[in-house]
């Protein structure tokens, strides 16, 4: 407790101040400290949520198809992504009396990564000489992110279809818009998935069954 | 033999230092940290490369289980006040100071509009079992509902409607979708296509930080 202690210095002269020497007992302010901090620690947190962000176009039904820009074959990718973490991708137009049109792959380094570095490659080259100049010159962020999106918008950049199945989860969707954010590739969009690329799934699955089945008299 | 007398030593410690160090402390943890929202249902986000923070202020998060039950929470309480004011009078329902007051200090909210009444009738603790269904006649989470109509609107569909009188009540807001990981991509279709029909192409979605390492993140050399 807090205690003041007087010391008598015993030779009883008068006139001398007394000197006073005063102890202050901290524990029960120790405590109430430590209560506070074990509520601090357990009721807030200190990580703040990361964020991606992401603009979808406009499904405004006045934009007719001309006004919509059409790709390239050459530069499309389209990525489906299918049930249990499965993800398969194709170029271009697919072929659908052909299973191997489609390819499958995975969410892994060497996967769905490798392949859009690849198809990429000039831009993904680009951008880590970038990133070393930054290192040694000491650019600034907003010089980096203007030049950064200048080598991303060439027009020979490929264009990348997300196209979600149903039995594709939320998690694999975030996957790969991941892929799309380390491969460089600016242009992407999250597309509904068609009767078509469904079929390719099915057929991929299935080893060329279903190709028998084509009607080829609709084709 | 002579006794051993043994020395009284005074137990007295000086706290002083340690009630330095834990002012300190507890400052650090006072000035870094933000509060844990209350949510109804626990979620786990899908991690991301991605880098960028949330912005703090002018949120409006929508919040999905794994069961694609929605919810949605505002930060502050005036955007709060106008919400509930003007999907009120969309529906008609007149409230009462109880019932918006009860509203205001609701940290997520997420239930059809015909139990709107109900909901904030019960007490805080209720309105928590509500949220997670476990309420009789409550259902749990905002319906998304887009099956359309005779003239072609989706208009069961709550969650554009709550979104668009956001929007009226904070031009600043921003979108932040938080869903759990395993959370089915029809669910999150839906929520988007809602999204884009009223013009919402913009938003957030909330992840958790995944470190990759350098060698992984360029494959080709």
């Amino acid at each position: 407790m807090a205690e003041v202690q007087q010391k008598d210095s015993g030779d009883g002269k008068k006139g001398k101040p007394k000197k006073m020497h005063i102890h202050v007992d901290f524990t029960p302010m120790v405590d109430m400290n430590m209560l506070l901090i074990t509520f601090f620690m357990l009721c807030t947190t200190l990580k703040k949520p990361q964020t991606m962000e992401i603009s979808m176009p406009s499904n405004d039904k006045n934009i007719t198809e001309e006004d919509q820009t059409k790709v390239a074959a050459s530069r499309a990718i389209t990525i489906l992504l299918g049930g249990q973490d499965k993800v398969y991708y194709y170029s271009g137009q697919p072929d659908y009396t052909d299973y191997q049109t489609l390819n499958e792959t995975t969410f892994a380094a060497d996967g769905l990564r490798a392949v859009l570095q690849d198809r990429n490659s000039e831009i993904v080259t680009q951008l880590e000489d970038l990133k070393k100049e930054k290192l040694e010159t000491g650019m600034t962020d907003e010089d980096f992110n203007t030049k950064a999106s200048e080598i991303k918008n060439v027009k020979t950049a490929p264009v990348v279809m997300i196209k979600g199945s149903d039995e594709s989860n939320y998690k694999n969707l975030i996957d790969a818009l991941d892929e799309m954010h380390l491969c460089g590739i600016s242009k992407y969009a999250i597309v509904d998935i068609t009767e078509g690329d469904q079929f390719l799934i099915d057929n991929y699955e299935s080893k060329g069954e279903l190709s028998s089945q084509i009607d080829t008299s609709k084709l | 033999m002579p006794r051993v007398k043994v020395k009284r030593k005074s137990t007295l410690i000086d706290m002083t230092a340690m009630s330095d160090v834990t002012v300190l402390l507890l400052t650090f943890f006072m000035l870094t940290s933000t509060f844990v929202q209350k949510e109804p249902v626990q979620v786990s986000t899908p991690d991301s490369v991605s880098e960028i923070k949330i912005p703090e202020t002018d949120i409006l998060q929508i919040l999905i289980d794994q069961d694609g039950k929605i919810y949605m929470s505002l930060d502050r309480p005036a955007d709060k006040e106008a919400v509930l004011g003007d999907v009120a009078a969309q529906y008609g329902i007149e409230l009462t100071n109880k019932d918006i007051q009860s509203f205001k200090v609701l940290p997520t909210f997420g239930f059809p509009i015909k139990d709107l009444k109900e909901f904030l009738a019960l007490q805080s603790h209720e309105q928590d079992k509500a949220l997670k269904g476990e309420v009789m006649g409550i259902a749990a989470g905002i319906p998304c509902d887009t099956t359309k109509n005779a003239e072609g609107i989706d208009d069961k569909n709550e969650v554009k409607m709550w979104v668009k009188s956001a929007r009226a009540a904070n031009s600043n807001l921003r979108i932040a979708i938080k869903a759990a990981a395993g959370t089915p991509y029809p669910i999150i279709r839906n929520l988007m296509t809602s999204l884009q029909d009223i013009r919402e192409n913009r938003y957030n979605l909330i992840t958790n930080l995944k470190k990759i390492s350098d060698e992984d993140r360029v494959v080709i050399k």
